[in-house]
């Protein structure tokens, strides 16, 4: 098997641009011509694998070439959106518990004493909208590498699923496209697969539905793991070995990252079925076990998985990360079948594979140790000190690229941006019967009970998920976040929750991102966390359309705007940028995870009432704040009135919720978010098996009853308090809104008043009934 | 290891945890053995095969949760085939001398496989949920009528099952033989039941798999040998229960999984 070589050094643009279409390579003209200018000083054609490399290393997907472009806005130039939001938080914060941050596999902060806990959150949605079970599996197998490649023991999953309304007529549905309900099923069954296999507990998620999902999934899959400072080892040099362990290498996921920075064609099955790659939970929980007995024994340098771009880009940027060029021999790579050609065996995306660096005297104990949990582990080649990345097959030099133009002389990409408002109006309406719009809202896919996907997913392997994601007396409640207790010997635990909501995107991008942060955060204080750090996962339509460019630019804003001023610094994050089909963009879709700290998890806090009799507060401010709430959804429209987030108000109702928390005042406490009072108080009712009687009129004199109870305003949690806790608890909340709306019943029922005139009365039974039965598996 | 007669500390106790490719289970069963103040050697099956590790070192042996071998073909099928064809004379020593071994979950399923349970001249399977999917979910155990491991244990237990094939299935037409055989050789250790302690009696969620006679828990004759599909090392402590912010006790205390371990430990702590 030869590589070939590619005549681009003569070619025209007409001609660069074919052969980047043709190869699948994803990359623009300006890429080609400088691509082109390098090999023409060379005086000679790049070859096949050459070229390749090139098109992993600077596609969207490994470079995130528009975040770190420059874009032209209306109100001027945005240099490298990432350093100026995001990151910006992080540097401008720079608190000291933060390890290591955008810059490895994964965020890392300190937990306790020698252990720091390690978080990423990626996403897997062209491969799980073609094939959902092997597309959603090899996702979280993936992220779960990135846990391995900062030499982490990961200890929980999550996972947010965003799909098409599974009510969708066969015959809407666009040509070559598949059911929303096919894709679920299948993805909640792969993301199951493989965490179930591995061991790992999956204890946080959401699943939204959307008609913008149909042709466009989105599947964001996250993982946690503990990493030992003391054992962290990223300090690779000339001369030490590259030893590549794990699964066989095969065709599956070649062209996986070109795939990703594509919009989806309906042909798109055909044409990628090649990119999406099979997974094997059971391999990499061998690799896992091994990579931990090497990490303990410190006999690696380095490490990092491999993933978009395969070999090419692992070698590449460990090379280019230790100043160092890299020489590979292809053929000593084990394949799964003969005869594959050398750039596919170097950018191939199959699955379970590691790249582990170490000192040649490490190099016999390493193996040994692989061999010893039946992992496959081969020397592959070795780090150089000529700058250059190097690939031989079978004597054959097939590339020979700078590793100093490869990574620092991509073209940078200028975009353009426009900020579209959109024209939309608030809604006028005559309030309804209450009752019935609550039960019709629990029902609503959004809002409804998960209980039938998560039961699905181990969520307590390792016995360490303390709160889980199903809470009450029958434990079927919601809970606002998990907590694990990862260590045997300490109290501490780590609070794991996210915030998204994209139907606030559909009105503005900004309050949408703004909500999602407090979203994420609110959760994680409502069962107790603090020290919070965030992760940002934007999924976009194509931005190289200005105004999907726009959004994201003002999301990307409000990211710093409001973490700043929580003082929650950004550890890591994602972008997805082609969401897009021929039937349309997903709505702006920005997940924010959470990853707090509880010094003593026998202090956390649940969200099912625990008893009758106790009071009921509302904390935070209600406003009318129904813009793509789901009230205003259930009565068909959208509004304006999207909620904002004040978060120099907010954080003085986060910090008094969690002073009531650590004095043990708060005998239960959930979040508001959608459905807003409403839905939050009947959630509490279904864990608590108690009901409830609230006077709404405390809450604002002047706001229709309906408003009230639906407005999903945010930075708000009710919470459950004894009589007897009551002062106590009223004075630390002095100078925030904190109202008293009721108190809770044995009687299983939730009756409302407004002015002392009932307004709603209904019984558990019949609305938790609604609850359960929204959304099935 | 057999050293009756002689007193044994519950420190010198050494459990072995045998696990392979895909057993996940290991580290908490390891911590709950730990935390009972005995010793746990968590060892991959191949070094017992291998003969670098005898099964005559230990006290008793535990095979903790997890899909080994991916369950494919069946669960722990695999897992179970390699135990009868290269250790069926070891560990059939190790039993017949009255030594205690527990099978959590993948690991009861390895036992049946391996013919080490029930024990008698027939083979069980423990077969695909009813629900047709993996569930984890906590439900209500009842003692029974099995062997040393449930001698401290409520009568009642709450323990969660974590698995896609736990529905205990009895030859086809001797069902009903079978069932009474084990229930008089006092064979079935626990049984699913209602959150009040009444038979489950079949019905979902309360037998979660669809277990024939809500069988949870099986010994061999000699009650030494107990699979159960219930996972004991995640009930350890209150603070691993759903519900226990609910004050349900202080979630530092031992939950009922914890009387599973005691009593095996107390077994060969006070056996003879």
């Amino acid at each position: 098997m030869q590589a070939n070589k590619i005549e681009i050094i003569d070619a025209d643009s007409e001609k660069l641009l074919r052969i980047s279409m043709e190869g699948q390579l994803a990359l623009n003209l300006e890429e080609m011509q400088a691509i082109k200018k390098y090999f023409f000083e060379l005086g000679r054609n790049p070859t096949d694998v050459e070229l390749e490399t090139f098109a992993q290393t600077w596609s969207e997907h490994c470079v995130h070439k528009t975040f770190r472009g420059l874009i032209k806005t209306p109100s001027g130039e945005v240099d490298n959106l990432l350093k100026s939001t995001v990151a910006r938080v992080t540097h401008e914060l720079s608190p000291e518990w933060c390890f290591s941050v955008f810059e490895d596999n994964a965020g890392i902060v300190d937990f306790e004493g020698d252990y720091a806990i390690a978080f990423k959150v990626e996403t897997h949605n062209h491969p799980s909208s073609i094939e959902p079970f092997g597309g959603a599996a090899t996702g979280v197998g993936g992220v779960i590498r990135d846990i391995l490649g900062v030499w982490g023991e990961p200890i929980a999953n999550t996972d947010v699923l965003c799909f098409g309304n599974l009510d969708i007529n066969y015959s809407e549905l666009p040509t070559g496209f598949k059911h929303p309900r096919f894709i679920f099923n299948y993805v909640v069954a792969g993301i199951g697969y493989y965490g179930n296999n591995m061991g790992i507990p999956t204890v946080n998620g959401a699943i939204i539905f959307d008609n913008s999902y149909i042709t466009n999934p989105l599947v964001y899959c996250g993982t946690v793991g503990i990493v030992n400072k003391s054992k962290y080892r990223r300090e690779a040099k000339v001369e030490d070995i590259l030893i590549l362990a794990g699964g066989k290498t095969g065709r599956d996921g070649i062209h996986g990252v070109t795939f990703a920075s594509t919009e989806l064609g309906d042909k798109a099955e055909e044409i990628f079925s090649v990119a999406v790659q099979i997974g094997d939970p059971i391999e990499e929980e061998k690799i896992k076990r091994a990579l931990l007995e090497i990490k303990d024994k410190k006999l690696g340098n380095a490490i990092t998985d491999l993933g978009g771009g395969g070999l090419s880009s692992a070698i590449g940027e460990m090379a280019d990360t230790f100043n160092c060029g890299a020489m590979v021999y292809l053929e000593k790579v084990p394949l799964k079948y003969p005869n594959m050609k050398p750039w596919e065996i170097w950018v191939s995306e199959s699955q379970e594979r590691m790249l582990v660096i170490v000192p040649e005297k490490n190099k016999e104990s390493v193996l040994e140790i692989f061999d010893s949990e039946e992992v496959e582990a081969m020397e592959i080649g070795r780090l150089t000190g000529d700058g250059l990345l190097k690939a031989f097959h079978e004597r054959e030099k097939v590339a020979e690229i700078s590793i100093e133009f490869l990574f620092h002389s991509i073209p940078r990409v200028v975009r353009s941006a426009e900020f579209k408002e959109n024209v939309l109006k608030e809604p006028e309406f005559e309030m309804g019967n209450l009752g019935e719009d609550l039960k019709s809202i629990l029902a609503m896919p959004n809002i409804a009970s998960k209980e039938s996907v998560i039961r699905t997913y181990d969520h307590e392997v390792r016995a360490s998920t303390v709160i889980k994601p199903l809470q009450g007396e029958n434990h079927d409640g919601p809970g606002d976040a998990s907590v694990l207790k990862p260590l045997r010997n300490s109290w501490q635990g780590i609070v794991i929750s996210n915030g998204i909501n994209p139907e606030y995107g559909k009105i503005s991008p900004y309050w949408m991102a703004a909500s999602a942060i407090d979203e994420a955060i609110r959760n994680n204080i409502a069962v107790g966390g603090r020290r919070i750090a965030l992760l940002d996962n934007f999924c976009w339509g194509n931005p190289e359309k200005p105004e999907n460019l726009g959004s994201l630019v003002k999301a990307a804003q409000a990211c710093y705007d409001i973490a700043k001023v929580y003082r929650t610094p950004f550890i890591s994050g994602k972008d997805s940028l082609y969401n897009e089909s021929s039937s349309g963009a997903v709505t702006p879709t920005l997940l924010i995870s959470a990853m707090g700290i509880i010094p003593d998890i026998r202090r956390a806090v649940t969200m099912g009432f625990k008893g009758s009799g106790n009071y009921i507060y509302l904390a935070g401010d209600t406003g009318k704040e129904l813009g793509g709430s789901h009230y205003y959804k259930l009565n068909d429209c959208l509004g304006i009135s999207v909620p904002k987030v004040e978060p120099e108000k907010a954080i003085k109702t986060f910090k008094a919720v969690t002073e009531a928390t650590d004095r043990g005042l708060v005998s239960s406490c959930h979040d508001l978010s959608e459905g807003g009072l409403g839905v939050a108080l009947a959630e509490m009712c279904f864990a608590g098996g108690y009901g409830a009687k609230v006077e709404l009129s405390g809450v604002d004199g002047e706001l229709r009853e309906d408003f009230i109870l639906f407005s999903e305003s945010n930075s708000r949690f009710l919470i459950e308090v004894s009589p007897s806790r009551a002062g106590e608890f009223e004075e630390l909340f002095s100078d925030v809104f904190c109202s008293k709306i009721g108190k809770t019943l044995e009687k299983k029922e939730i009756v409302v008043f407004s002015r002392d005139k009932n307004i709603l009365a209904e019984g558990l039974d019949c609305l938790k009934k609604a609850w359960q039965t929204g959304v099935r598996l | 290891m057999a050293d009756r007669g002689e007193t044994l500390r519950l420190e010198d106790v050494k459990v072995l945890i045998i696990r392979a490719p895909g057993t996940n289970c290991d580290a908490e069963t390891k911590d709950a053995v730990f935390d009972m103040g005995a010793r746990a050697d968590v060892v991959h099956l191949n070094r017992i095969i291998k003969g670098n590790i005898s099964l005559e070192d230990y006290h008793g042996i535990i095979l903790p949760g997890g899909f080994s071998f991916g369950d494919m073909v069946r669960s722990g099928v695999i897992l179970g085939k390699l135990l009868r064809y290269n250790l069926k004379k070891e560990f059939d020593e190790f039993i017949a001398e009255g030594n205690p071994v527990l099978g959590i979950c993948n690991g009861f399923q390895a036992l049946i496989e391996a013919d080490f349970l029930p024990g008698l001249d027939i083979s069980l399977a423990l077969g695909k949920n009813i629900s047709a999917r993996f569930e984890d979910r906590w439900c209500h155990i009842k003692r029974y009528r099995g062997g040393l491991f449930t001698r401290s244990v409520g009568e009642l237990v709450k323990i969660p099952v974590a698995n896609g094939e736990g529905r205990l299935i009895l030859p086809e037409g001797k069902e009903e033989k079978i069932y009474e055989e084990l229930e008089e050789n006092r064979q079935i250790a626990f049984k699913y039941a209602t959150g009040e302690g009444k038979p489950a009696m079949g019905s979902y969620p309360e037998n979660p798999s669809g277990s024939y006679g809500d069988i949870a828990g099986l010994t061999n004759n000699a009650g030494n040998v107990m699979g159960m599909m219930p996972h004991p090392e995640r009930a350890f402590y209150r603070y691993m229960y759903p519900d226990w912010t609910r004050d349900y006790g202080k979630p530092e205390g031992y939950g009922d999984g914890y009387y599973i371990f005691k009593d095996m430990l107390d077994y060969i702590v006070k056996k003879l």
